[in-house]
């Protein structure tokens, strides 16, 4: 493959283009850290009205979008392809037919523009969307991962090295706050929703279980609360007693913050991180924020999160995390693959 | 003219390369469905021996539909960012009018079936006139077979079968075609790039093109999701 790595170059530019789920986006970051473009196409309206992201209808949205979205971010930029250092393109975790849209145009632009191509794990870039507005964070630092497909806590030891020393076991902390939602009639997307409902209402009305799973201090478990929310539900009904939709939003969320709060406090502690930091989607819910912020507090660490619009999918993190990457040496080929699986830590 | 072509509708990912009236590279293989890691270092392999500039390409022709989901996306998008990063347009050719294009100048009727699953088959029925142009006779749908060779009995006229629905209904068009019927040899019966790009250069001259933005596949087929939500819908009328 004709490799033209333009060291001559000063700056670095990255394309970044990510589709693993709803949202169609491309950006260019500087170096790492400066976004010169932020583009996100999201499909939220039209999964609504299905109650939930369908896998083939974000694939063929994705496919009407890429193009476009592609050229917003150059020309938001102020540059053109020639000008770009590499490609960077989510290529797992996610929708296989979703990632497989993302993958397949980055492939054929790096290739037809000659530049290099970087393949980037998408939890990757939600912890790397911290490098874009905290200027001074370097690993190493402690950070907590919570999307609605993902909930890891991890060690961040280096750009491009982490250890995971928790994650789900089954439902992911954005997937049980859709599930509730749904459950006490605030619909889709649960997370917003959820939030907003909780700051009406009263988070210690009802007590939810804080689930530990046995032998993994740091692994979470979401679906034992997921059933005692409709457990308690069921009950209201049997009863025929009405329910406080805020009072369970509340209650509910206080339950999944504590669980992550804890996990996240005991990891400080263990691993004497002298910074922590959330991303993913999840990481814009309020409590969360608060609840980790004072958790830092206490421990005297800073405490780093990415604005909202940097939490939710976007390829402005997808290129930070690519930057990182391709200057650890890291390429791909024109058969990279979507890999809907992928873990962190495989390349 | 310099034509790049790209198919992968179906198990086979074939690309080729085509220079004025010379179809200087082909490349087919029918093994695995794994597209996403075959067809651009096919393309690039080909580039590469017939020692061609991609920023000489006037177009790229790809298959558009119907097809696997998946697979038509990948050619799609591979497609796109081939048009986005060269500044080319493309051009859409229908799978099966590319695949009935292999029987060019046939005096029969021309029935490309593609397996479709859930009992159906994406086809349509094709002839070609005496002056050698490809002029279709029932529009490409997704239906059941018997459904097409009812049609060809209707019309009464001898009819050649190709493509991967043949493999599947075999036996059915044994026991139902009530007319004299062929069925297509190894090398004419799946989908290939050369036969892409070969009309792709006919609808190149009469300036059908689209722009790499605005090209999607057609899948003849909504959603499961999209069909479940309409079919709840009417049930509420």
């Amino acid at each position: 493959m004709k490799d033209r790595d333009k060291q001559t170059k000063k700056d670095v530019l990255i394309l970044g283009i990510e589709s693993s789920c709803d949202e169609t986006a491309a950006s260019v970051v500087k170096n790492g850290r400066e976004v010169l473009s932020n583009v996100i196409s999201s499909q939220i309206d039209i999964h609504t009205l299905y109650g939930g992201v369908v896998p083939e209808i974000a694939s063929r949205k994705h496919m009407e979008r890429i193009n476009q979205v592609i050229r917003q971010a150059l020309s938001e930029a102020g540059i053109t392809l020639s000008d770009l250092t590499a490609v960077a393109v989510t290529y797992g975790p996610g929708l296989v037919g979703a990632l497989l849209v993302g993958v397949s145009a980055a492939k054929a632009i790096a290739y037809a523009a000659g530049l290099p191509l970087v393949g980037v794990h998408h939890i990757e870039g939600h912890i790397c969307a911290n490098y874009i507005e905290n200027k001074d964070l370097e690993p190493p630092f402690g950070c907590l991962v919570v999307s609605g497909g993902h909930t890891h806590l991890l060690r961040v030891a280096d750009y491009g090295k982490y250890e995971i020393l928790g994650k789900t076991r089954d439902d992911a902390a954005g997937e049980a706050f859709d599930k509730v939602a749904r459950a006490i009639g605030l619909g889709y997307p649960g997370g917003p929703k959820i939030d907003k409902a909780a700051k009406e209402g009263n988070p210690e009305a009802i007590v939810f279980p804080r689930a530990k799973v046995d032998g993994s201090e740091y692994d979470f478990s979401f679906s034992g609360l997921k059933s005692a929310v409709l457990n308690y539900l069921n009950g209201a009904a049997m009863k025929g007693e009405s329910i406080v939709t805020e009072d369970v939003a509340a209650s509910f969320q206080k339950a999944v913050v504590d669980v992550l709060t804890d996990h996240s406090a005991a990891a400080v502690d263990e691993y004497g991180f002298k910074a922590f930091a959330i991303a993913g989607g999840v990481a814009s819910n309020s409590a969360l924020r608060g609840s980790i912020q004072n958790m830092c507090d206490k421990k005297g660490i800073p405490f780093y999160m990415p604005s909202p619009v940097f939490c939710t999918d976007n390829a402005a993190m997808i290129a930070v995390a690519g930057y990182y990457d391709y200057m650890a040496g890291k390429r791909s080929g024109t058969d990279l693959n979507a890999c809907p699986a992928l873990r962190l830590g495989e390349h | 003219m310099l034509l790049a072509a790209i198919e992968s509708s179906g198990q086979v990912a074939s690309v080729a390369i085509l220079r004025d009236e010379t179809l200087v590279a082909e490349y087919s293989i029918d093994y695995k469905k794994t597209h996403s890691t075959t067809l651009l270092p096919m393309l690039e392999e080909i580039v590469e021996r017939t020692e061609i500039q991609l920023s000489d390409l006037d177009a790229i022709a790809v298959s558009s539909g119907p097809g696997s989901f998946t697979g038509l996306r990948i050619g799609s998008a591979t497609a796109k960012g081939l048009g986005l990063a060269l500044d080319i347009p493309l051009v859409e050719v229908p799978t099966l009018e590319a695949l009935a294009y292999q029987f060019f100048g046939s005096p029969q009727l021309i029935c490309p079936m593609m397996d479709a699953r859930r009992g159906q088959v994406y086809t349509g029925l094709y002839r070609f006139s005496e002056k050698g142009e490809l002029t279709t006779i029932f529009p490409q749908a997704a239906i059941q077979a018997e459904q097409i060779i009812e049609k060809i009995n209707e019309m009464g006229e001898s009819v050649v079968f190709l493509g991967d629905g043949v493999g599947v209904y075999r036996q059915l068009i044994e026991e139902k075609c009530k007319v004299s019927y062929l069925f297509a040899p190894p090398h004419m019966i799946k989908q290939r790039a050369g036969a892409l790009a070969a009309l792709a250069a006919v609808y190149l001259k009469e300036g059908k093109t689209i722009s790499a933005d605005l090209h999607k596949p057609e899948y003849l087929r909504l959603s499961q999701a999209e069909r479940e939500r309409m079919e709840r819908e009417k049930g509420h009328d």
